[in-house]
């Protein structure tokens, strides 16, 4: 291999304050199997082993502007090689920090409501609540049912794992850790520790670790370059090789469809990837930039949208997770490319040395196929900030509210000229075998004048844009007829300030108060009118 | 004992028996002159459950967490890709020959019986020449790793010769495939009562299964000990069945066989008689091999292979009078049974058993057929068909009230049973059961008085006239559960209590622990017959070489039963210490009390472990055996009549929901529950059954569907297709209130059961979804109190089901 004399062999990282060195590791070995088979730490559990249940919830700890973050994963679908050069806190390691082994006050919490019955879950929870106890002082309920959507309880109902939530922070309990940035501006001695010990083993080399499957006999590479440049010769010269950003799907690869990867190329050691640079214009995302951070920046341009973001997965995938690989996948029901085509996004692929630009509607061909070459990678994504007069939403349809893979996922971008449509953009997941735009319905729409009429007339063109397919999720008839009603949805949320848009639809925190439409006409009447 | 055992033990303060008994007294006036008053029920104690320290720190053991034997092999099931087929040919050698792979083992290799069957012998361990369902095991590979055996089980290369398949139940009720003869149930003349009733209606709807999710899957961990024998850690809620099943597929006797399970990480059912299979392919695997196996189910496995809640499909007419009083109901009832029997007749007669609620039918007759789909084969699921039963009554009773235009909890009420000084015919069931303890009228009137129910009903009808698209929906349903197996020799049970020197206590029986807080309630138990703080007392895994001849901890019968026999058993002891000590100091036996870990007499006091002491040297036996079978009850399984349950539990629930009649999403936003769990013996643990049940029970009605594709494979085997209930769904308005209220049969401590009754709960929800629905639509302002339409809502209330009744498109 061209890079073996420049990488290091020997993989790093952090657990109850001891550097584990490890080289002889596969590409694809999670976390959860070693923790539980290798070091036999059998606390984290296995729920489903597809980063859906929560259950092997464990925290990772990183160096992030000289402090210390904590982020929840799914150990279960999070490979070991990408703990490099950082520390791994699990359910064990909570007690372990206490010089008296007590209890961590989000442990003795949940004793305190009743929050474990099976308990099989509860190890998951712990670490869920951990992570919040550390990154968030006084939460709000919303954000602790956010939180905590990653997690499934089968017994419990839930209510007291909230209320431990809420009570943590009244114990005055045994919180051996350290104080967060955020919350306390000095680094205590604990957090000075992991943070040495994170800088001594944070790699200047790229990593290569080598094994051998047992089942194949054959030699399996992970490679996790430091830099864009070496990871454009690696994919040009492995056009094979799997390449990997949060794994959240990569992961179920392995953990369910038993397939062997013989290279996996990580690219979430590359720093210059895990940037958000901001312009006049827009924003431009590394495609190593976790869905949290993505969104958490995307939220502060498109406040319309963090009701879709906290329905995205759950905290345990956004943290794995990547902006770039959620668009990269490809998938018909991914919940950012709607938005994000209606947004006028572009791509930056990248092959060796060159680079070119893709828009995103243009990026998807067919049904998982992509206008990527075999070695080309989205290396970038930009974004255009809103202009001044356009309203953006995003609305998502699915059996469950929290952590659910969408029926339909809707999207639109209206700008207004006066009372006319001046630009409008629309686009759906879930209707077609890619995400894809409305076209008739768009072209209906522009340059009308923006009212209920022209709006009810667009929907009919709905299905000459979609003829979506029947599957688990939702029938065809069901995706069309929302399709439909999700236009007129958005029409009826252009009628009233953002404020009442908790008002406007269900999902969220609406507690039925709704005031709006009282002047409107009678929808229902008027769309079923429409269909009979 | 453990540190952790220690601290959350340490949470509540000490009590005993007669310092906390007199708080109850008072409380249980209105209850029944049965109660024995020399003796009241000690009043509960909300201890944490006994594994709580273990739980939150990740110490508690499950079976996955066991060290492992040196040696130790794992197993991977190789799985039907057809619905209904004759295998033609089967090629494994491409699984032989992959790298690590040990064994592979095929239904010919099995030394006994292979077959699973807990009741009737039509469930094979690995299909043999025939497959009946997609998902249905094969073979065994034994391999070195677990993921090498997962690996090589996709390796098989077999031919099927396709048979006919019934995938729905109606292709299997058209072809008259069942898996047991249809049942029925009548009492006086329905067919004329019909006729002659001033109103009639007639509905079909259907009511889909539910997966267990248990978060823990099925497994196995089988040692071969010597002699051929097994000793089997199986995450199982029946351990003697799975004894019994796993010395039979040996050819062994039973007492070759030790089954053991501290804990399981959630059953609700799917762990009595589905935990077979794995049972035995872990032992006939460690059997050949000689070596220890470990079988543990993917989840995707676990869900394409095991039986869930069976799905209902009903055709009903009920007639009634101007006040809606029902005066005839006729019911049919068609299940989802799956390939094999398993538990569908039990399922069947618990379903026929609750068709009533809590209501009185005089006529009435109530029919059920276990179609046998090429699908899982259906099982236990929290309810035991008691759900399904309930809510097709619930489902008549709603649109009786819509029909009439009246408010539906003014017409469940005025069809309730009669209280127990009511004239017995209007409190005795259809299959001849007299209620004794009805308390369903006050119990039902205080949960709409405290949930505001009028208020509210009036604020929703306000809101939805000015509100077009969202519309909000309110229900109140009520529960009346029978308690006990209704096949009578299910309900015995046999406890061992062990009383060391040092004074600790060491209690064992033949429930199971999943969650629910068995051993929690027992160890209060035990605790409180000696005397002594319940730390002292320390459950042990579940074993079958300790007590034998078991029940499945099932039926919610778990502490009513165990719970009996281990106080038994710690009062024999209790017993023999007074008897040592009223001899040796010379004092009566009627001085001599145990309270706050100290033992008194008229003479003296001696604290606990002292008074052990003294005992095990004057040769005093100080463990003793204990043992119980519910009194009373009687069945005829052929006439499907006689006195069943012990007693009934109670309990009703308000519901407020709003619906998007855009998109047909629901958000559930207020829930009121009442729930009558007797004298509690430990109102924590009560109230998180009560809680946790009734999301399940929601999340049966709403959000959790089962998909079969046209080639009868299940499509939602995951959590990321199949969704139960996560955090965003429980109401932020949740109130449970526990009904003061205590046994009037003399159950344990006078509590009564609470594992499965408050998951009917949930139906007020699914109600209240209807309500909201049947007031979309310009006319539902119109008509009397919005309650005109009859809207047609199937469950799950998904969102496009709910869609599908606003807008009655198909």
């Amino acid at each position: 291999m061209s890079h073996s004399k420049s990488t290091d062999n020997t993989l790093q990282f952090v657990l109850d304050g001891q550097i584990i060195s490890l080289n002889n590791i596969g590409p694809t070995t999670t976390a959860l199997n070693y923790l539980r088979e290798t070091l036999r730490r059998t606390g984290s559990k296995e729920g489903c082993a597809e980063g859906d249940c929560g259950a092997c919830t464990v925290v990772i700890g990183e160096l992030h502007n000289g402090r210390i973050r904590l982020r929840a994963v799914n150990a279960c679908i999070q490979f070991l090689a990408t703990l490099h050069g950082k520390a791994l806190f699990t359910i064990e390691s909570l007690k372990q920090a206490s010089p008296n082994k007590h209890l961590h006050p989000a442990q003795q919490a949940m004793i305190n409501t009743h929050g474990s019955q099976c308990g099989f879950c509860t190890p998951g929870f712990v670490m869920s609540l951990f992570a919040l106890y550390k990154g968030n002082t006084s939460p709000s309920r919303k954000e602790i049912h956010d939180h905590l959507s990653g997690n499934l309880c089968r017994c419990t109902g839930y209510k007291p794992i909230v209320q431990a939530a809420q009570d943590m922070y009244q114990l005055n309990a045994n919180d051996a850790w350290f104080t967060l940035p955020g919350v306390c501006d000095d680094i205590s001695e604990q957090e000075q520790q992991l943070i040495e010990q994170l800088q001594s083993i944070t790699p200047s080399k790229s990593l290569q670790l080598q094994s051998i499957s047992p089942i194949d006999g054959q030699i399996k590479t992970y490679s996790a370059p430091n830099t864009t440049e070496q990871l454009a010769d690696l994919s040009l010269e492995n056009p094979e090789a799997t390449l990997l950003a949060g794994g959240t799907d990569v992961g179920l690869w392995v953990t369910k469809q038993h397939r062997i990867l013989n290279h996996v190329i990580y690219l979430g050691s590359i720093s210059e990837l895990q940037q958000i640079k901001e312009t006049a214009d827009g924003l431009t995302i590394g495609a190593g930039v976790t869905l949290t951070d993505a969104f958490k920046r995307l939220n502060q341009h498109y406040p319309t949208l963090s009701e879709l973001w906290r329905r995205f997965s759950s905290v345990q995938v956004r943290n794995a997770g990547t902006l770039g690989g959620n668009i990269a996948n490809g998938s018909p029901i991914g919940d950012s490319m709607p938005v994000l085509i209606t947004l006028g996004t572009h791509l930056s692929l990248r092959k060796g040395k060159q680079r070119r630009d893709i828009a995103l509607d243009k990026f998807y061909l067919d049904y998982q196929k992509k206008d990527l070459a075999k070695g080309e990678f989205v290396e970038l994504i930009h974004i255009p900030k809103p202009t001044e007069n356009q309203q953006v939403r995003s609305y998502k349809l699915s059996k469950r509210f929290d952590q659910d893979i969408s029926a339909v996922c809707a999207a639109f971008s209206l700008k207004l000229s006066a009372d006319k449509v001046a630009d409008i953009n629309i686009a759906y997941g879930g209707m077609a075998a890619t995400p894809k735009q409305a076209h008739h319905t768009m072209t209906a729409l522009q340059g009308e004048v923006w009212n209920e009429a022209t709006v009810r007339k667009a929907m009919q063109l709905m299905q000459q844009d979609y003829q979506p397919l029947s599957d688990m999720r939702a029938s065809a008839e069901y995706r069309l007829m929302t399709a439909e009603n999700l236009l007129y949805r958005f029409y009826l949320d252009t009628q009233q300030s953002v404020e009442d848009d908790a008002n406007n639809s269900i999902s969220g925190d609406a507690t039925g108060n709704a005031t709006r439409n009282k002047t409107a006409l009678n929808v229902f009447d008027y769309i079923q009118e429409a269909r009979s | 004992m453990s540190s952790q055992t220690e601290q959350t033990k340490h949470v509540t303060s000490p009590t005993s028996a007669s310092a906390s008994a007199s708080a109850s007294a008072s409380a249980s006036a209105s209850a029944s002159a049965s109660i024995d008053k020399s003796a009241p029920a000690p009043k509960g104690i909300s201890t944490p459950h006994e594994s709580a320290t273990l739980h939150v720190a990740g110490e508690a053991t499950y079976i996955d967490d066991i060290p492992e034997l040196a040696g130790t092999l794992y197993a991977a099931l190789g799985l039907s890709e057809r619905a209904h087929a004759d295998i033609s040919n089967i090629d494994l050698s491409e699984v032989e020959a992959f790298p690590g792979v040990v064994a592979v083992i095929q239904a010919a290799d099995i030394p006994g019986d292979n077959q699973c069957g807990p009741i009737i012998k039509d469930d094979p361990i690995l299909a043999d020449g025939t497959v009946q369902y997609v998902g249905q095991p094969i073979f065994i590979v034994v391999a070195d790793s677990i993921d090498i055996a997962r690996k090589a089980s996709r390796k098989a290369n077999i031919d099927y010769q396709d048979l006919t398949a019934n995938i729905t139940t109606a292709d299997a009720r058209a072809a008259d495939e069942k898996v047991i003869p249809p049942m029925h149930l009548s009492r006086g003349e329905a067919a004329q009562a019909l006729e002659n009733a001033p109103h009639r209606l007639s509905a079909s709807f259907s009511v889909g299964g539910q997966d267990h999710f248990y978060l823990e899957g099925q497994i196995s961990y089988a040692l071969p000990t010597e002699d051929g024998g097994i000793y089997l850690h199986c995450s199982t809620q029946h351990p003697t069945e799975m004894q019994h099943l796993v010395s039979h597929a040996l050819n062994i006797p039973d007492n070759q066989v030790t089954v053991e399970i501290r804990r399981m990480g959630g059953g609700f059912g799917g762990k009595e008689s589905q935990s077979a299979l794995f049972a035995c392919a872990a032992s006939i695997a460690a059997h050949k091999l000689n070596r220890p196996v470990k079988l543990r189910l993917d989840r995707d496995d676990d869900m394409m292979i095991t039986g869930k809640r069976h799905g209902f499909d009903y055709h009903y007419e009920v007639g009634f009078d101007d006040y809606g009083k029902l005066l005839a109901f006729k019911l049919d009832m068609t299940l989802q049974a799956g390939f094999s029997a398993d538990l569908s007749g039990p399922v069947a007669a618990r379903a026929i058993t609750h068709s009533d609620n809590a209501y009185y039918l005089e006529h009435t007759d109530i029919a059920a057929y276990c179609a046998r789909t090429n699908t899982q084969s259906n099982t236990a699921f929290r309810g035991f068909g008691g759900p399904q039963g309930i809510i097709a009554i619930e489902h008549a009773i709603d649109s009786v009230a819509r029909q009439l235009g009246r408010e539906p909890a003014d017409i469940r009420a005025a069809n309730f049973y009669g209280t127990p000084d009511s004239d017995p015919t209007i409190r005795t069931t259809p299959y001849g059961q007299v209620i004794v303890d009805n308390v369903m009228p006050s119990l039902f009137d205080d949960i709409l008085k405290s949930s505001d129910y009028a208020a509210r009903r009036a604020a929703i009808r306000e809101f939805n006239q000015s509100s077009p698209v969202l519309k909000r929906g309110i229900a109140a349903t009520p529960v009346k559960f029978g308690i006990s197996f209704n096949v009578p020799h299910f309900n015995q049970a046999g406890a061992l209590v062990h009383i060391y020197t040092d004074g600790s206590v060491l209690v064992n029986h033949g429930g199971t622990e999943m969650g629910q807080g068995l051993h929690s309630k027992i160890e209060r138990a035990v605790a409180d017959e000696l005397g002594i703080h319940i730390k002292h007392v320390r459950s042990t895994a579940t074993n079958t070489s300790k007590v034998p001849n078991t029940s499945a901890t099932a039926a919610s019968s778990g502490t009513d039963l165990n719970g009996k026999a281990a106080q038994d058993a710690a009062r024999q002891i209790r017993q023999k210490i007074t008897a040592f000590l009223a001899e040796r100091d010379g004092v009566t036996v009627d001085s001599i009390h145990f309270a706050d870990d100290t033992v008194t007499s008229s003479e003296a006091n001696y604290r606990f472990p002292d008074i052990i002491r003294q005992a095990y040297e004057a040769r005093v036996q100080l463990w003793s055996d204990g043992f119980y079978s519910t009194p009373k009850i009687h069945w005829d399984a052929s006439t499907l009549t006689g006195s069943p349950f012990y007693y009934f539990a109670y309990g009703a629930a308000v519901s407020e929901v709003i619906i998007d009649t855009l998109t047909g999403e629901m958000k559930l936003l207020q829930a009121d529950i009442l729930h009558d769990v007797g004298n509690s013996i430990n109102p924590a643990i009560d109230r998180g059954q009560i809680e946790g049940a009734y999301i399940q029970g929601v999340g049966w009605l709403t959000s959790e569907e089962l998909c079969w594709n046209e080639q009868g494979k299940l499509t939602t085997h995951a959590p990321s297709t199949y969704k139960i209930p996560a955090v965003n769904d429980y109401p932020t308005k949740f109130h449970v209130e526990l009904f003061n209220n205590q046994n009037v049969e003399d159950s344990i401590r006078r509590s009564k059961a609470v594992g499965e009754p408050p998951l009917v709960l949930g139906m007020s929800a699914f109600f209240a979804i209807r309500d909201a629905i049947g007031n979309a639509g310009s006319d539902a302002a119109d008509k009397t109190e919005g309650l005109a339409r009859q809207p047609e809502l199937n469950a799950p209330a998904t969102p496009e089901n709910i869609l599908r009744a606003v807008w009655e498109f198909t």
